[in-house]
């Protein structure tokens, strides 16, 4: 029987499922932190290329295993996940539904940066994932994971985490 | 492995990396004890992303044909060390680390503005991604220079006091080896005093700001040696604590 070799598309579609290992709404294609997929025609081997949101992030193992046990329990023959810096990860490359995912973890997306440089006035401003307002202030630039900044909420009385932009 | 490289790219990602990881060390031993819970998770953060630094340039070593990362970090002795002293330092009271946060990040932050350009491209990219990674450590480090350098006499009295102390440390950052005329010609890096004149410029500005007085600095007398190995008291038990559970088990997952 002739095996059929997924093609790219599909790879990437089997991917949508594999969830960041700490924002369960989050795809990692929808993170952006899947750079490349490559599938070899002849053997049916795939390539994946992550890059991590932050140098130090410990989650990065984990979503290296994730893709591979995802792969492979579609029928994928070899999978190789290689992590790397070429593409460096910015938060511009969050995707649109990436940015949905986070407002329904209430996580603020971080502001699209653009060609603008990543001045105090981008690390301070967090629209509030509860009331969608501006009215707000930055408490700490760190929070309960690299990515995440602590910012406060004046007409909600709340504080709320933003993913960093960066 | 030798002291002084031939390569002038590995003479400098040595220095980097050393020094990343050496802070990063000191930073995480306020986990637990910060003086307020934001400051806890802050120092703990940021030592968390300087070892992830340091783990970027140490694989960077090693594709030169350096030893694994984790032999590097964990079985060299304090002779081979090239961090400057100012990170060995123990962490003291928080005025000294905030200070000492302060004085290395901008400096570090402007290195890797710099070397986002550098001719060794494996660097430039990775310097372009820890540059933004930087801004929010030098922010950290402004907001709290700016807060306790405008507050109670007490707070400006203190955080004086370790600017001072700090200060001689902090020129030791920009301490060169014997590469440097070849890192700056082969467009590596922009050198040391190009550096140390960007972050004067970059510190003087935030303790502007504040009731803090600037020192001469012309009249200090750097702390060098840290860049050839030699090293304060406080280096070696910190690379024993550190390299503990490696040197009992090597191959222990931890």
């Amino acid at each position: 029987m002739p095996v059929t070799i997924p093609d790219k598309a599909q790879i990437l579609d089997w991917l949508q499922a594999v969830k960041d290992p700490e924002i369960p709404t989050i795809s990692l294609i929808d993170l952006g932190v899947v750079r490349g997929v490559e599938v070899d025609e002849a053997t049916g081997k795939v390539s994946v290329h992550l890059t991590p949101t932050f140098a130090g992030c410990p989650a990065m193992d984990y979503m290296k295993r994730d893709v591979e046990r995802m792969l492979l329990a579609h029928g994928v023959p070899a999978v190789e996940v290689d992590i790397s810096m070429r593409e460096a990860w910015t938060s511009d490359m969050l995707t649109e539904a990436g940015r949905q995912a986070l407002r329904q973890h209430k996580l603020s997306p971080p502001p699209v940066l653009g060609n603008q440089v990543l001045d105090l006035d981008f690390l301070e401003y967090a629209e509030c994932p509860n009331c969608h307002g501006n009215n707000t202030e930055l408490r700490t630039p760190f929070g309960a994971t690299l990515c995440r900044a602590v910012h406060y909420c004046h007409d909600c009385r709340q504080l709320f985490e933003q993913f960093k932009p960066v | 492995m030798p002291l002084t490289s031939q390569d002038p790219r590995i003479d400098l990602m040595y220095r980097l990396a050393d020094d990343q990881l050496i802070l990063g060390h000191r930073n995480s031993e306020w986990n637990g004890l910060g003086p307020i819970l934001e400051e806890d998770i802050a120092f703990s953060s940021m030592a968390q992303d300087k070892l992830g630094h340091s783990l970027q340039m140490y694989s960077m070593l090693h594709a030169l044909g350096e030893a694994e990362p984790d032999t590097v970090a964990f079985t060299r002795n304090a002779p081979q060390f090239h961090c400057c002293q100012l990170v060995e330092l123990p962490i003291g009271e928080y005025d000294f680390s905030l200070t000492r946060h302060f004085l290395f990040d901008h400096a570090e932050l402007l290195r890797f503005e710099a070397l986002a350009s550098s001719s060794y491209e494996p660097l430039a990219q990775v310097a372009r991604k820890l540059r933004g990674e930087l801004k929010y450590h030098a922010l950290h480090a402004n907001t709290w220079m700016k807060r306790l350098g405008t507050a109670t006499e007490e707070a400006i009295e203190r955080m004086q006091h370790s600017l001072n102390f700090t200060l001689p440390y902090a020129l030791g950052i920009f301490e060169k080896t014997d590469a440097e005329p070849e890192i700056i010609s082969s467009g590596l890096f922009v050198g040391e005093d190009e550096l140390k004149s960007r972050w004067l410029e970059s510190i003087t500005k935030v303790l502007a700001q504040t009731a803090l007085e600037m020192p001469e600095v012309t009249t200090l007398t750097p702390v060098f040696g840290g860049r050839h190995g030699q090293h304060t008291e406080f280096l070696q038990p910190l690379l024993d604590e550190m390299a503990e559970v490696f040197r009992l088990d090597p191959t222990a997952d931890w």
